[in-house]
């Protein structure tokens, strides 16, 4: 065992106001903080530097097609479950230059900017699923025979300070992916946020040396084993709680031999094509690349930004799109995300996050769609 | 830490030494790299994603010799914004390029074996490496059969080249349109209609087609009636490609990525997928 993995799993108390001097520290580590906070009525990810900026008093509402924030007296820090963002927009920009060239007489070559720094962010409450998401594109960004490069300088700069879920959401089902609500690794420190009358702190996991040098930074003292079974208890509770449920045995099979089954017609029917779902997906990758000249003419830039498989374009090849009808385009991301997603990258596409679900202005459910393929599947 | 442009997202700049119209829509290139850079080895098969300034990039095979890979040569047609506007370049003239990337034709694994290619129209252009590379070591090989349709006799590709390797001894060129035309005396029918005239040992065979979806799929079914085993079949496939390196997403097809699976895939594969609707 390793210094770092000896180290880490020790439990300790963070008190509710210790989150400013965990921030504090983390600013002065040089990392740039982010985290939940509200804007226009829902739970956003955003630069933070003060505890405050944090949603405490706040609880979401989430369903097919629905989402609404609350304020609840009871709730904590943390008593809601992921928005519409995911740490994908810091990790892989929606928007990115990918190079600039120039024409001059004839000669093109390439433009060399300034290099521009790349940030360091310490993402505060990254929930186990997200963990998750995270794990899913480094394979595909990383692991690839090319690596790519913006995305790897992002990731090899962040921190991750997670947040176990205590007050699962109705579109959650991180049960049936396996991936939460605890998060077992992949973090340098992660929080369970214990509440009852009279007594609110986390219980801080330590998973890598940052975790520990902040545990020793802040002083904190050791979990009492009643802090720690309290833990357990939260988070055996919130297993209890997922909103959803998904059957993933054999799903791959069962959705590859499924690609003619009459249910892929009435998704499409209801599918506006929308993309939403891709936007919000922690785990989509796809992009595509733009390119664009000054007025002069004389400066060419390409770009890359966040793209769908929803849209017509996408498969676009000379003689018309390869996915033209709404079913194939629902089918091709459905199946991608929970099935030909492990034949690609040996894991699954979809990590149980639940936001496709909530953020689809029709409601169109991913756990429903794959039940009603298995409900009456074809062969076996 | 500081940004660097992300690598292989990043053309090397070449020139364009050479322009040769082959037919009314389709032209060549021979490049070489601008700036003392180096042309990458590649493997016939395999494609560069090319970028015209302003205007972008696409995937283009790279249609010239592996045994002698300068220059860099690019057979396209021209059907788009992209490939219009690469029409529009003349000797001196900058482009980007990006690769060589993907897979190869199985050209090794073919040697000992009669060797069937089988092309569609532009499909012409990815597989005039392997005919170069057979015919450098032709000893290895058994026949050689090339089977070549096009819609119309004006769309011929490489014309001057096929009538040097039909007058060859140790190999063989059949050539058929879809539609005739006045002075057309070859012949005329589907590609599928030339596989009965060539004779070649079908349990000693690699056939290597590359064309459009729906005609690969009926030569891999006439080459199966004659006892190809589809084991010994391979087809070239196309999607949509934004990267070629297995991170935009585009060009997936089924499970696999094209730009970094394919695209010159074994048919037994992608047989399945081919069967499938909007895949
Ligand atoms: C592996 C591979 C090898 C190829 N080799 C050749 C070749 O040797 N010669 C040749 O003439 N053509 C080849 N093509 C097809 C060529 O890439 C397209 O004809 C070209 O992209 C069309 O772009 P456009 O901008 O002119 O057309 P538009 O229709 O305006 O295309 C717009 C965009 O759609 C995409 N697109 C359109 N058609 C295709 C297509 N058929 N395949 C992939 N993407 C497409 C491109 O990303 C393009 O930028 C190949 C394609 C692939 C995938
Ligand atoms: S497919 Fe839906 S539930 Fe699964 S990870 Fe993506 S957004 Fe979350
Ligand atoms: S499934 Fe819903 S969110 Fe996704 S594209 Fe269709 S309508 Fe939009
Ligand atoms: S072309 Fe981008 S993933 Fe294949």
């Amino acid at each position: 065992m390793s210094a770092s993995e000896s180290a880490a799993k020790s439990k300790f108390v963070l008190r509710t106001n210790q989150i400013q001097a965990l921030i504090d520290f983390l600013r002065e580590r040089g990392y740039r903080t982010a985290g939940p906070t509200i804007r226009d009525c829902a739970v956003i990810y955003d630069e933070i530097n003060n505890a405050e900026q944090i949603p405490l008093g706040v609880a979401d509402e989430q369903e097919a097609g629905f989402y609404r924030v609350k304020k609840r007296k009871e709730a904590g820090y943390f008593s809601y479950v992921v928005g519409a963002h995911s740490w994908k927009k810091f990790l892989n920009p929606p928007r990115f230059t990918l190079w600039k060239a120039k024409m001059d007489n004839g000669e093109m070559s390439l433009v060399v900017d300034e290099p521009q720094a790349v940030p360091h962010y310490a993402f505060i409450g990254v929930r186990p699923c997200e963990i998750a998401a995270i794990a899913v594109q480094d394979r595909v960004y990383l692991d690839g025979p090319y690596v790519d490069n913006l995305y790897k300088e992002r990731r090899s700069a962040i921190a991750i300070i997670a947040v176990n879920c205590a007050h699962p959401g109705g579109t959650c089902f991180c049960v049936s992916m396996d991936t939460g609500p605890e998060a077992k690794s992949g973090f340098d420190l992660a929080l369970t946020e214990i509440q009852e009358t009279n007594r609110h702190l986390f219980v801080a996991t330590t998973g890598s040396d940052l975790g520990v040098e902040i545990a020793k930074a802040l002083k904190l003292e050791p979990a009492t084993p009643d802090d720690i079974a309290d833990e357990a208890a939260t988070i055996k509770r919130a297993a209890g709680k997922m909103g959803r449920k998904i059957d993933t045995s054999h799903i791959n099979e069962l959705l590859q031999r499924n690609e003619d089954h009459p249910r892929w017609n009435h998704v499409g029917d209801r599918c506006l094509n929308c993309a939403n779902c891709t936007m919000v997906c922690p785990t989509c990758f796809c992009m595509t690349v733009e390119d664009t000249t000054d007025i002069t003419g004389k400066t060419a830039e390409r770009s890359r930004r966040w793209d769908s498989c929803f849209t017509i374009e996408f498969s676009h090849i000379h003689g018309g799109a390869v996915r033209t009808s709404a079913s194939a385009r629902y089918r091709h991301w459905m199946t991608h995300k929970l099935a030909s997603w492990q034949d690609q990258f040996g894991v699954s596409g979809c990590v149980g996050c639940g936001r496709c679900i909530t953020w689809c202005p029709v409601g169109i459910d991913i756990t429903e769609e794959a039940a009603a393929i298995r409900a009456s599947s074809r062969g076996e | 830490m500081k940004t660097t442009v992300a690598g292989p997202m990043v053309p090397t700049m070449a020139r364009v030494n050479r322009v040769r119209k082959e037919t009314h829509d389709t032209f060549t290139l021979e490049l070489h790299p601008a700036y003392g850079q180096e042309i990458h080895h590649f493997a016939a098969g395999q494609f560069n994603m090319l970028y015209v300034f302003g205007f972008g990039e696409v995937a283009i095979s790279i249609s010239g010799d592996p045994t002698n890979p300068k220059p860099l040569i690019h057979t396209t047609r021209a059907v788009g914004n992209v490939t219009k506007a690469m029409a529009k370049l003349k000797t001196g003239d900058m482009i980007g390029v990006r690769g060589p990337f993907g897979s190869a034709w199985p050209v090794k694994h073919a040697e000992g074996d009669d060797v069937v290619l089988v092309a569609g129209g532009i499909g012409l252009a990815p597989l005039r490496p392997v005919i170069y590379e057979i015919l450098a070591n032709r000893r290895k090989y058994g026949k050689l059969i090339l089977l070549y349709g096009t819609r119309t006799p004006s769309d011929i590709l490489y014309r001057k080249e096929l009538e040097s390797w039909r007058s060859r001894l140790d190999m063989e060129v059949y050539v058929t349109v879809d539609r005739s035309s006045v002075n057309w005396q070859g012949n005329v029918g589907v590609v599928t209609t030339l596989i009965p005239k060539a004779g070649f040992d079908p349990q000693q065979t690699t056939a290597m087609i590359c064309g459009p979806e729906i005609m690969m799929r009926y030569v891999a079914l006439e080459l199966q009636k004659r006892g190809v085993p589809m084991s010994s079949v391979f087809a070239s496939m196309e999607r949509n490609m934004k990267c070629g390196i297995g991170l935009c997403g585009h060009c997936q097809m089924g499970p696999t990525f094209i730009c970094k699976d394919g695209p010159v895939y074994p048919y037994d594969k992608i047989r399945e997928l081919l069967l499938k609707r909007e895949i």
